[in-house]
């Protein structure tokens, strides 16, 4: 039956799997993931016979359930960071021990151009992003859920706050569109005037931040007893001619959907994510996964500026005014370069780079730091491993 | 055809990208400076016209066979080596010999720029290492001046600009042509002095009207002389985002405060303000030389400190050097403590604790 468990957690910092379709399971495989490794699956056939409406699940009584229990039910319900990390969402429910959070936050923030899968689900199911919110802070013990949105979606923040009960402390703050205002750190910069540290987490700075479409299938599923089997996907770029928001049942192929969506022969690069930090995919035989936020088809037109002509770094400072964690991917890249990458670690915050690429968008010169900085850190990773 | 009969092409995010590049960047600094070209023509007539070619040609020339040479592709296409030269010969007075134009442009992009490494790469402004060797080596040539709208300025060109290499040059020859082209109008001659000079060295010292210096209508460098339009062209750049406004903004601010407190000091000795300002170099400096991007800060509180050392050492330098103009050897300095700058400027990362002495 469509929604029944196929997999259980093998430990704390991991989630169990429902069947999205109804069907059997014909074997534990491998396939190629959207990080291009070949990862373990399940591969379970179609059911052409089955009801594919009903889902697996009894509703129950969430009045009573101790943070614990939340905690437990996220777990089994197979909630991840629908926000694109796809991070277990109920370690985030649980704080560290001695950490106490205080805030929710609630993140509207789209966090890419072209995705609007955040905007779609804060305006058609305000209600259930309400309950996973109010979730999220009994288990968390937070006193204050705060709802951030950017403010050139006013209709999202309309709903939200219509959604919002006034008895209860939600605030609901517009935010500047900037991107990237949907990372984490931004957020609780922005919104609490706290700075996540270095390597550190939101909780320790008492924050546990969740992305809406995460809360929003929170609030829908622990009251029905369910498991996450599906989510929106936002299917864009000049490649596809119906581009839109699908809801889209995990494990569906690249292929399908996109053909679904209308794939034209004007697709150059299909990108996993958004366009700034998603990954372009070598083959439309990948399945999609509960981090996908969307799928874009790009052109030769959208991507002609990205492979135009490298000049040497001009020191026109455009990156250092760009980046969002101050640092200065000039002199990374100038060290990059030199392939000088410990001193880039140890001695230029490297890892404190989340890739968001604002520096690559805005440089003149046309050079690829971001893919510079990931190639460094892989290098570095790959050195303390070999010690 | 679907997508799947051909390659997906694979690439490292972000996946856009604006698509402004350098020689964009370079181009529009290019066309800032052709109306200030057009206008100091106009006014000093085809000297320094032959001046501009010249000095842009010996910059462009002395990159391409330095690029020749390292067997690397050619980079004038950039436009930035344009830019030197043009800069290089806006700042030379009108009539500046060619050949030393051309010799200061092949110093200033072999020495300055080429040998660092090219573009981006550059300690100093390669105009201005170039127009420093000049006005160091050929003192006389790099302070005859010419004044402005010169009677038969399109007829003929000044005496010194076709002088031969390594000829001494002839001060008096110039003067004489000066003073014969006013005979021949019929009209009162005006001397050539420059009114930072005019006010340095004359006795008593004379305070050029700001609004005359504003207009341009005054002699000095090629190029320098007309404020408004510098501004003009300036805004244009700023407005283009192609020019961090703070440097001229710093530069133009500190120079403006410091020489106020000297004339509120002695209202005899110095000049007001606006005359500091509007006089010699110091716009187009802070315009078009302290901001170019390659020798100037990275940091936004850097660059208001780089502008600020420019300003204040151009008053020091106008007011107690030996030189009526200061802003070449400021921004020089400036270029020359900038990489200091950006490591004492550098912002706080985020998440990042700052490290207290005892512990680092």
């Amino acid at each position: 039956m469509r929604g029944e468990p196929v997999a259980e957690a093998g430990g704390f910092v991991s989630t169990a799997m429902h069947a999205p379709v109804a069907g059997k399971v014909k074997s534990l495989d491998r396939a190629l993931n959207a990080r291009g490794e070949m990862a373990p699956a399940i591969v379970i056939e179609y059911d052409p016979d089955a009801d594919q409406e009903a889902v697996h699940g009894e509703p129950r009584d969430i009045t009573d359930m101790s943070p614990d229990d939340i905690v437990q039910a996220v777990q089994d319900a197979g909630i991840v960071g629908l926000g694109g990390a796809a991070f277990p969402t109920h370690v985030k429910m649980k704080p560290p021990e001695g950490k106490i959070v205080d805030t929710v936050i609630v993140n509207g923030c789209e966090c890419e151009p072209y995705l609007t899968t955040d905007f779609r689900v804060m305006v058609e199911h305000a209600k259930w992003i309400v309950e996973g919110a109010r979730l999220a802070r009994r288990a968390t013990s937070a006193d204050t859920i705060v709802i951030a949105i950017e403010n050139n979606k006013p209709e999202a923040i309309e709903a939200m706050m219509e959604a919002a009960p006034k008895d209860e402390p939600f605030v609901v703050r517009s935010l500047a569109t900037k991107y990237p205002q949907g990372a984490e750190k931004m957020l609780t910069r922005a919104l609490l005037k706290r700075d996540v540290p270095s390597g550190g987490l939101p909780s320790d700075v008492g924050v546990a931040c969740f992305n809406v479409a995460t809360l929003a299938q929170m609030g829908q599923l622990i009251p029905a007893g369910q498991g996450l089997i599906e989510r929106i996907i936002t299917v864009s770029g000049g490649g596809v001619s119906r581009p839109g928001n699908y809801m889209t049942p995990l494990g569906t192929s690249l292929r399908y959907l996109l053909e679904h969506a209308g794939l034209t022969e004007k697709a150059c690069a299909i990108v996993n994510g958004g366009p700034m930090m998603g990954a372009s995919m070598p083959s439309l035989d990948i399945p999609l996964t509960k981090g996908a936020t969307g799928v874009l088809a790009l052109t030769e037109e959208e991507m002609r500026d990205t492979s135009r002509q490298i000049f040497a770094c001009i020191r026109c400072a455009r990156c250092v005014d760009a980046c969002p964690m101050y640092l200065n991917p000039s002199m990374l890249g100038l060290l990059a370069r030199k392939e000088r990458y410990e001193d880039m670690a140890e001695h230029h915050h490297l890892n404190d780079c989340f890739e968001c690429g604002c520096c690559s968008y805005v440089c003149p010169s046309n050079i690829p730091l971001v893919h510079f900085f990931r190639l460094a850190k892989a290098v570095n990773r790959e050195r303390s491993a070999s010690k | 055809m679907t997508a799947e009969e051909r390659p997906l092409k694979l690439t490292s995010s972000p996946h856009i990208k604006q698509s402004e590049d350098v020689r964009d960047i370079m181009f529009n600094v290019t066309m800032a400076l052709i109306p200030i070209a057009l206008f100091s023509v106009w006014l000093f007539g085809l000297s320094a016209l032959l001046l501009l070619l010249t000095a842009t040609a010996a910059c462009v020339l002395t990159e391409h066979i330095f690029c020749v040479i390292a067997k690397k592709p050619t980079t004038v296409k950039d436009w930035s080596v344009i830019i030197t030269g043009l800069i290089l010969g806006l700042t030379l007075p009108p009539g500046t010999p060619l050949w030393m134009a051309a010799l200061g442009g092949v110093f200033g992009v072999a020495v300055a720029k080429t040998l660092f490494g090219g573009i981006g790469y550059n300690c100093f402004n390669p105009a201005l290492v170039g127009r420093a060797f000049l006005q160091i080596a050929f003192p006389v040539a790099i302070t005859t001046w010419m004044p402005p709208m010169l009677p038969g300025r399109f007829t003929s060109v000044i005496p010194s600009t076709l002088t031969f290499p390594f000829a001494k040059m002839d001060a008096d020859a110039v003067y004489a042509y000066i003073h014969r082209a006013y005979a021949m109008a019929g009209i009162d001659g005006v001397s050539g002095a420059t009114p930072l000079s005019a006010w340095k060295f004359g006795e008593p010292p004379q305070f050029e009207p700001s609004a005359r210096l504003f207009s341009g209508m005054i002699s000095g460098s090629t190029g320098e002389t007309a404020t408004w339009l510098i501004i003009l062209c300036g805004l244009y750049l700023i407005w283009r985002g192609m020019m961090n406004w703070r440097i001229p903004a710093g530069m133009l601010l500190s120079a403006f405060l410091l020489s106020g407190a000297f004339w509120l000091g002695d209202r005899v000795a110095y000049p007001n303000p606006f005359f500091m300002l509007f006089s010699g170099g110091l716009v187009f400096g802070a315009l078009f030389m302290a901001s170019d991007m390659v020798a100037s800060p990275m940091t936004s509180s850097g660059v208001w400190l780089y502008g600020a050392f420019i300003g204040i050492v151009t008053i020091i330098i106008r007011i107690f050097g030996a030189l009526p103009e200061g802003v070449m050897f400021a921004i020089l300095l400036g270029n020359a403590v900038s990489p200091l700058i950006n490591e004492i400027t550098q912002p706080r990362v985020y998440g990042v604790v700052k490290k207290r002495r005892a512990e680092s």
